[in-house]
């Protein structure tokens, strides 16, 4: 069962495409691009459409994703918690 | 899916553009004419109001644009005849005029020293005509290249970007080889992935316009914002569905223009494409503001992705809806025409998502009704650029 999506390889996080995501969960990854698998565990319950950190941010890094910068991390992330907007922030207007 | 020598039933118009419906509307100039419109389509069954709220003292861009948009939808070939009405009837004269000049029936009344109910009796008499005649009419088998096709997602989330735009993006590639008329827009959800879209465009021509559609909104963003525009652009349902910026929603938006296509020409809102090829029109990315323009430009049918399930329709442009998200399949099902939830449990490939709305887009341009259109979603929103005088 496929529990999050990647869109390339490189990007730092994936989307949960399953309900019921719960801390402490193990969860299989597929990299829709290069199609590969990976797995990640939750750090926290995260809701359908939201993301996992693959890795660890500190305040001030870059998130990538579609291989492109969509955003600044605002509060350090560790791998596998939920990553939002209460973590990540625009760095347009 | 093999599309050489498709082909799909439409009505030829007078001006040899094909439509994929065959409404007869009643369309009012100004909020003043509403209610004399829809008590005409009260009064002649199959014939269709499109009540809005302007169209009184506008002046500059923004009267031109009121003009082109209601000239635009009565022009489109999804309609077969237009009864105009307005307070002036100056104004709904010049507005029926310039749908007359593509051959099709028009009718203009104007309200002023006639009051409600004789202009109610007059434009219902010629209303009557036209649907009576417009039920006559058939459609003809025509080829793929006859369609116009725009997209346009709404109430995205993540699951847009990695399914249902990517298979908007797979159908309009292997819709271009074969001369389509395309459309996409949204000209501040390109924020973050503009370059992407610049790249794409046919030449410096082109590139140099699109770039200055694209700085000239983001001027307007910077004068206007008070904050980092977070609830609106992304919107709190976007938010609700994972989105976290405006970087995020625009790089998922920009999979709906495919890996192939190029952007061969770019559009002022509500202007009708010369030819052939892909086309961006600077717009607003608020769902009915853009399918209405997009109906305004002459597009007979609309991709329309959504995560979280924006209902939208439009009155003249059939909307067929898609999602990749299994939760919006499973509390919204009525709402959404082809569901590519598949792709994100690797069930589906994005050829056969592809595949399966373009299948969706033969029926509907044949004639089935999408759920937007069986649920009555008729949105009809025009776009304002700034005050009334």
């Amino acid at each position: 069962m496929i529990h999050f999506v990647v869109h390339e390889e490189g990007d730092g996080v994936g989307v949960v495409v399953v309900e019921g995501v719960k801390a402490g969960q193990e969860l299989n990854g597929w990299i829709m691009e290069d199609d590969k698998d990976l797995k990640v565990t939750a750090k926290s319950d995260i809701p359908i459409g939201h993301k996992v950190a693959l890795r660890d941010y500190r305040e001030g890094d870059t998130v990538i994703k579609y291989g492109v910068d969509i955003g600044k991390v605002v509060q350090p992330i560790r791998k596998g918690e939920h990553l939002h907007v209460h973590n990540v922030k625009t760095k347009r207007w | 899916m093999n599309l050489s020598n498709s082909t799909f039933f439409g009505y030829k118009r007078e001006n040899g553009r094909i439509g994929v419906r065959n409404h007869v509307l009643i369309l009012p100039v100004d909020d003043l004419s509403n209610a004399v419109a829809q008590a005409v389509e009260n009064n002649v069954k199959g014939a269709m109001a499109l009540p809005h709220p302007y169209g009184r003292l506008q002046f500059g861009a923004d009267l031109d644009l009121h003009f082109r948009t209601l000239i635009g939808t009565g022009s489109n070939p999804n309609v077969a005849a237009v009864v105009v009405i307005c307070i002036e009837e100056t104004w709904a004269k010049k507005v029926a005029d310039a749908i007359r000049a593509t051959g099709k029936p028009v009718a203009h009344f104007g309200i002023e020293l006639h009051g409600d109910h004789d202009t109610i009796m007059r434009a219902s008499r010629a209303a009557k005509e036209y649907v009576q005649w417009a039920s006559e009419l058939r459609r003809e088998e025509r080829p793929l290249k006859d369609l116009w096709v725009s997209t346009k997602c709404g109430e995205s989330d993540t699951t847009s970007g990695c399914g249902a735009n990517p298979t908007v993006g797979n159908a309009f590639d292997k819709l271009y080889p074969h001369g389509v008329t395309l459309l996409f827009g949204e000209t501040t959800e390109l924020t973050g992935g503009e370059h992407l879209v610049a790249a794409r465009c046919r030449n410096d021509a082109v590139r140099k316009k699109f770039q200055f559609m694209f700085d000239r909104y983001q001027q307007l963003v910077e004068r206007h914002k008070t904050s980092d525009l977070m609830d609106s652009q992304p919107t709190k349902g976007n938010i609700a569905g994972g989105l976290t910026t405006i970087e995020e929603k625009a790089l998922g938006n920009i999979q709906k223009i495919g890996r192939k296509c190029m952007v061969d020409g770019v559009l002022d809102k509500a202007e009708t494409p010369e030819g052939p090829g892909l086309w961006f029109m600077d717009s607003s990315s608020a769902a009915a503001e853009m399918v209405t323009l997009c109906a305004a430009a002459g597009f007979t049918v609309h991709f329309f992705p959504t995560g979280q399930c924006n209902v939208i329709g439009n009155p003249i442009l059939p909307v067929i809806k898609l999602t990749a998200n299994p939760r919006t399949v499973r509390t919204m099902s009525e709402h959404i025409d082809v569901d590519v939830s598949g792709l994100l449990r690797k069930e589906l490939t994005p050829d056969q998502a592809g595949d399966k709305l373009l299948d969706s887009m033969f029926r509907t341009a044949n004639g089935r009704l999408t759920s937007a259109e069986a649920l009555g979603h008729r949105e009809f929103v025009l776009t304002r650029l700034y005050e009334s005088a």
